[in-house]
């Protein structure tokens, strides 16, 4: 199986993730696509990897989990909050982010 | 190494801000003694920077040069010739004076205890003005042109806050108005000189690769080696580049002095503002504008400066008689005031762009003495405006007979503002004149002009607040408090004394003024006939 | 000796500081401060006056520097005085009027409870007025030029809380600067072409010829045009009749005895820079004989007795312009004509004074009458200064006048018919208004009614501090002229300074005599017939135009209104406009525009994630695009 499969793969995921951003309201819904989106982003750094032959993609891939893990952390944080205040998990409840 | 008694100058009034306000919301008389006690030690440390200086000597004084960012060849160069010590002198006797003049401008209002608010207006006032003053000394001082920018634009900021943040006691339009109308002049005032000092930056930057292409030790911002290298030929700007260079710094500083068409901002700026704000725009932080033309236009691009002399002379006397009939027709007596020195800050440039060594002496000199005569007659328009909560002329009149001294007071720095001989203005407004006309006979004439409208709006202004029948409303109009007194009294003795005799002054300018006309490379012109005693 | 110069300056200036930043303190002695330094300038005057009669007549001018004031480069403006003999006239004149004056304001604002504050300006005006006389170059000389006008501003508005004062007050400082930019000019002028404005520089080298007739005739115009500020010679003549707002005192001195002469000292001192310039010359002449005959017919038409002499003087300083611009013929005849109007019209307007104080401050001469049997002192001393001032022969205006109407004469050809046609004009017309003011005040039946608050006047001698000066002034006038002409002591005095010449008159002395007291006598009796045989109406007629037009200034107001006043006035308003609406129009539109491309763009910040999330998308796809886009291209 040529490697170039799992970037179609990775693309698919991305496309899913996109998608389940842009057209889901609920926020758990919304972040569980963008850590889809991540990985789709990862799978796609590992395929790299192994089509150069160097580690360098998969060094990368680590550090999105990493990042990825913290995201969760702040983001999950700041979405229990918001549904403690608003009662609601939908994102187009709150606009709170403009001037 | 001797001590570096430029950088103490400056330092001095910073570390006074910082202490200023650091202290705690309670002690606001404290905060006042405190900030009175360094401008005056500010004022020493200048008087002693006037003692060193050698009037003979070297061009540039007191240096102190050390290496700041290598990477760029910015330096952390100082230095002082004859103009720079007048203006530090300036600037230095100016500020205790306006400490003096608006020890209760900022006090909280009625209705406001201290405990309320955390912030503390007192103590952030004078620290501001403090802060003010050790940036222009600093612009004064620096003779490196990134230190200098920095500076320059730096200072942006505490008069920002001190326009925004003060204003008058003078609730003729109700507070809710007058707070816009004082955040549109801080917000005029940032933008019109925030634009200026953004294209002449990009003008520091090219001058920088300018000397970075041809120099070999690398690009410098060090305006003696600029000098320098340009005397010795190793240093050369095409012609299209150095006009260029010369408009953006020109630009940032007839903006900041300011030159007409690009005044509007000060009769905002100094009408919004409380008076020893007013005073510390037009008499201080302006004068670096005018300062500048000459140290670095000038010094930098002396081609350029002869080339775009003719414009320059024309917008300076546009200015003067712009400024003049503008003041005529205002209603408000510190718009007024603004006015008029728009029309002074005219005949100042006049005097710099004239090429001559009256002309230039007179500008440096007219420099000095429009930064002690408007002090002296907006710190009494503001004793009289924080008396009757108006700064309307048409709200006052019969003044005098209530308040006779102040009345005096007024009309003495009236008649400095309209350049009475006997006072220094007038010094001064005679060289630029003899300057200019000795080079440009129409330009000297029209300029004249300017003497009899000057006349004309000081007068009216004093006629129609001090003289005629008290108004109900003043009659119990306090005279000058000691307090009031002690601000004006020095200012005015200072006038008539450098009207009378300024050869203190001119001895310590007159050299400069010669090195930055030789720069130019420029003589003045010779008599036409000669004359044997 | 030379050292006392500077010491002629220092009691006044003294005076000046110690009176204006004493304080309350000296109110009680403040005038008495005041007079006692006066005095003892004029004591100074007269040693050095001694001093000088007893050197050679070539030796006379002594010269003090004291400091550097301005050294810049080239321009070296220093604080020095000359005093030569032309200075000495004008300093004994100065201070022996000066003193004269303060002694009689004295009484005469003894009720002003600013009375010290009033003596305070008068010493200002007497050190600026030496200055002006005393200085050794032309920048100080505008230095106590502009010292002059300052103090006669103050003077002229010192009762502050009158807005008719405060207007006057500004009128005349401003229209006075605008004459003083010809002075600043003429300084410049100097400046260029000589590289010094020192008066023992520039006119020996104006004398020489050096410069071009142009420069020499610009110098001079512009040197006119200071004097006509100064002098209140046409067109710069209006300030002086509303100068009359000041007390009387000031009248006398300022705006009769000295400062409105300062414009005839400087042409007289700069006599060579005129020689030079033949134009300019005719110009002073034109501008003396039109204001000779200006004021005279403003003079006969005030019913305001001050006003009236206010007119007489610009008329007689008219005379001395003419004078002065007929070149050394006429130069000291102008001097001499100056000082003996300093002492009659100085004495003219005490009188006057004395009149307003003994009936409760009335100028409008139609509300006097009568008055010589109430106040006998004041109506001898006013009749002998009438008689000087009309050429009354052997009384000083006799000498001093006939002299210049001879001198006119001699300017010879139709110039000096035409010129001596108008002195002797000048003359009756002079004799017709001061008839009309004699009768009207002391002759006659009484006229005055009660005032608003039913106060009726009741005239009385004034106290001895005023009628001792007006009696001294009475003297001079009866005898100073004839005193000048003893063995041509005048003109002996003056002339090395000032040169002298014989015109070439086709009249003789006498003759010119005869006429000009024929002429007097014309306009007396056509006064006397006027005012003295019938009852004096209180209320003016109407009148004919002429009348009318006299009574407005000769519509020099008017004109001034109409030619500055009202269109600067729309000059401002519209230069406000523009100001407001153009200049900062553009500033403000620049920031409207900005502001409103932000509210626009503004409106894609609307808050909600997903939105935020579209634009993102699209933008990466975009950024993809055009990458591709430009791999293919």
């Amino acid at each position: 199986m040529s490697p170039e499969n799992y970037l179609h793969l990775a693309a698919l995921l991305f496309t899913i993730g996109a998608c389940g951003v842009l057209v889901r309201r609920n926020a758990i819904v919304v972040f569980m696509c963008v850590e889809l989106m991540l990985n789709a982003g990862n799978l796609a750094l590992v395929a790299f990897s192994r089509m150069h032959g160097n580690l360098d993609g998969q060094i990368m891939a680590f550090f999105v989990m990493v990042v990825a893990a913290a995201e969760v952390v702040v983001g999950l944080a700041i979405i229990v909050m918001l549904y403690r205040s608003r009662h609601s998990a939908s994102v187009d409840d709150a606009s709170l982010m403009k001037l | 190494m001797s001590f570096p008694l430029l950088t103490a100058t400056v330092v001095l009034p910073a570390i006074g801000a910082v202490a200023t306000a650091a202290v705690p919301a309670a002690r606001r008389e404290a905060a006042k003694w405190l900030a009175l006690l360094f401008s005056l030690g500010t004022l020493a440390l200048a008087t002693a920077v006037l003692l060193n200086f050698q009037p003979g000597g070297d061009r540039y004084q007191l240096t102190e040069s050390h290496a700041w960012i290598p990477a760029f060849g910015v330096r952390y160069e100082l230095g002082v010739d004859g103009i720079g010590v007048a203006m530090i002198a300036l600037t230095a006797v100016i500020v205790p004076f306006l400490i003096g003049a608006g020890w209760n401008d900022a006090d909280p209002r009625e209705g406001e205890t201290p405990a309320d608010r955390r912030w503390r207006p007192t103590q952030g006032f004078f620290a501001l003005i403090l802060m003010v003053q050790a940036m222009v000394i600093m612009s004064f001082a620096a003779t490196d042109i990134f230190l200098f920018y920095i500076f320059f634009e730096a200072m942006l900021i505490p008069m920002y806050f001190l326009i925004g943040g003060f204003g008058d006691r003078a609730g003729e339009h109700g507070e809710e108005r007058q707070s816009k109308q004082r955040t549109y002049a801080a917000v005029k005032f940032l933008l019109y000189n925030l634009a200026g000092g953004l294209v002449m930056l990009a003008a520091v930057v090219g001058l920088y690769a300018v000397t970075a292409g041809q120099l070999e030790g690398g690009g410098t911002f060090s305006l003696q080696a600029i000098t320098e290298a340009r005397a010795t030929g190793e240093l050369t700007f095409a012609q299209n580049t150095e006009r260029l260079l010369f408009l953006g710094f020109f630009l940032a500083f007839a903006i900041k002095a300011p030159l007409w068409p690009l005044h509007t901002w000060l009769p905002n700026a100094m009408g919004e503002s409380t008076a020893p704000v007013a005073v510390l725009i037009t008499a201080v932080v302006d004068k670096v504008g005018t300062f500048a033309m000459l140290r670095f236009c000038l010094g930098l691009f002396p081609e350029a400066s002869v080339w775009a002399t003719p414009v320059v002379l024309a917008l300076a006397l546009v200015s003067i008689i712009y400024g003049a009939l503008l003041a005529l027709g205002q209603r408000d007596m510190k718009r007024l005031i603004a006015y008029a020195s728009i029309s002074h800050f005219g005949f100042i440039v006049l005097g710099i762009f004239a090429m001559t060594g009256q002309g230039q002496s007179g500008a440096t000199l007219y420099m000095v003495n429009h930064g002690i005569a408007t002090a002296a007659l907006m710190l009494v328009a503001g004793f009289l405006i924080s008396r009757r909560g108006s700064r309307l002329i048409a709200d006052y009149g019969g003044v005098q007979k209530t308040a006779p001294v102040l009345a005096g007071t007024f009309l003495v720095g009236g008649l400095a503002t309209l350049s009475l001989p006997g006072t220094g203005p007038f010094v001064s407004e005679f060289l630029v004149l003899v300057g200019t006309y000795s080079r440009y006979p129409v330009a000297g004439i029209i300029a004249c002009a300017g003497i009899v409208l000057a006349a004309l709006y000081v007068l009216i202004l004093y006629q129609r607040t001090m003289t005629g029948p008290t108004r109900p409303d003043l009659e119990r109009m306090p005279d000058l408090r000691p307090r009031e007194l002690a601000v004006v009294g020095p200012l005015i003795a200072l006038v008539l004394f450098l009207g009378v005799f300024p050869k203190p002054l001119t001895d310590i300018v007159d050299p400069a003024v010669e090195h930055t006309l030789s720069d130019v490379g420029v003589e003045d012109p010779a008599p036409e006939v000669e004359a044997r005693p | 000796m030379e050292s006392l110069i500077g010491l002629l300056l220092a009691p006044p200036l003294l005076g000046a500081a110690v009176l204006l930043l004493g304080g309350r303190r000296l109110d009680r002695v403040g005038h008495w401060i005041g007079t006692a330094l006066a005095a003892t300038s004029f004591a100074v005057a007269v040693v050095l006056f001694a001093d000088l009669l007893g050197r050679d007549a070539g030796d006379r001018t002594l010269t003090q520097h004291l400091y550097s004031w301005i050294p810049v480069g080239g321009f070296q403006a220093d604080i020095a005085f000359r005093l030569d003999q032309l200075s000495m006239t004008f300093v004994l004149l100065i201070t022996s009027v000066g003193t004269l004056i303060h002694l009689y304001s004295v009484g005469y604002m003894e009720h002003d409870e600013r009375r010290r504050r009033f003596f305070g300006y008068l010493n200002l005006f007497l050190a600026a007025m030496l200055l002006l006389v005393l200085a050794d170059n032309y920048l100080l000389l505008y230095v106590g030029w502009e010292g002059v006008g300052l103090a006669s501003f103050l003077l002229i508005g010192f009762w502050q809380h009158k807005p008719s004062a405060a207007t006057a007050a500004k009128k005349a400082f401003v229209v006075n600067r605008v004459g003083d930019i010809g002075l600043a000019i003429a300084i410049l002028v100097m400046f260029t072409t000589f590289g010094t404005f020192a008066f023992g520089e520039v006119l020996p080298a104006a004398a020489e010829g050096g410069a071009t007739e142009t420069t020499m005739t610009l110098i001079g115009l512009m040197l006119l045009l200071a004097a006509c500020g100064k002098s209140a010679q046409v067109p710069l003549q209006s300030w002086l009749g509303d100068a009359m707002e000041g007390p009387t005192p000031v009248s006398a001195l300022i705006h009769a005895a000295t400062m409105v002469t300062a414009g005839v000292y400087l042409i007289v001192r700069s006599g060579a820079i005129f020689e030079a310039a033949p134009d300019a010359q005719t110009a002073v002449i034109v501008v003396g004989a039109v204001t000779l005959i200006f004021g005279a017919i403003v003079g006969c038409a005030k019913d305001d007795i001050k006003k009236a002499l206010a007119g007489s003087t610009m008329s007689q300083i008219g005379y001395m312009m003419l004078a002065a611009g007929l070149g050394p013929i006429g130069f000291v005849f102008a001097i001499m004509h100056l000082v003996t109007h300093g002492f009659f019209k100085a004495g003219l307007f005490l009188g006057a004074g004395s009149v307003m104080h003994g009936m409760n401050d009335e100028v409008d001469m139609r509300r006097y009458g009568g008055l010589r049997r109430y106040m006998p002192v004041t109506f001898v001393t006013f009749g002998l200064g009438y008689l000087a001032i009309i050429g009354f022969p052997y009384l000083s205006g006799f000498f001093s006048k006939d002299e210049i109407i001879y001198a006119a004469f001699g300017r010879g050809g139709a110039q000096g018919w035409i010129l001596g046609g108008v002195t002797l004009l000048g003359a009756g017309l002079t004799a017709y208004y001061m008839t009309r003011i004699m009768i009207l005040t002391f002759f006659g039946e009484k006229r005055w009614q009660p005032d608003a608050a039913g106060n009726e006047p009741h005239p009385h001698e004034s106290p001895r501090t005023m009628t001792i000066p007006m009696i001294v002034l009475a003297v001079g006038s009866v005898f100073a002229g004839f005193l000048f002409n003893l063995n041509h002591a005048f003109v002996d005095w003056l002339s090395p300074v000032t040169g002298i010449a014989e015109g070439d008159s086709p009249v003789s002395h006498l003759t010119v005599s005869i006429a000009a007291t024929t002429v007097m006598l014309i306009g007396v009796a056509i006064a006397w017939l006027q005012y003295g045989r019938r009852p004096v109406p209180d209320h003016a007629p109407t009148g004919r135009w002429v009348t009318r037009a006299a009574r407005r200034d000769l519509l020099q107001d008017d004109f001034n209104h109409a030619a500055f006043v009202l269109p600067g006035n729309y000059l401002t308003r519209g230069l406000v406009y523009v100001d407001h609406k153009l200049v900062d129009g553009v500033v403000n539109g620049t920031a409207a525009a900005f502001g409103g491309l932000s509210g626009r763009l503004r409106r894609v910040q609307n808050g909600y994630a997903r939105s935020y999330a579209v634009s993102m998308f699209g933008g990466a796809a975009l950024l993809i695009a055009v990458t591709l886009l430009m791999r293919a291209v």
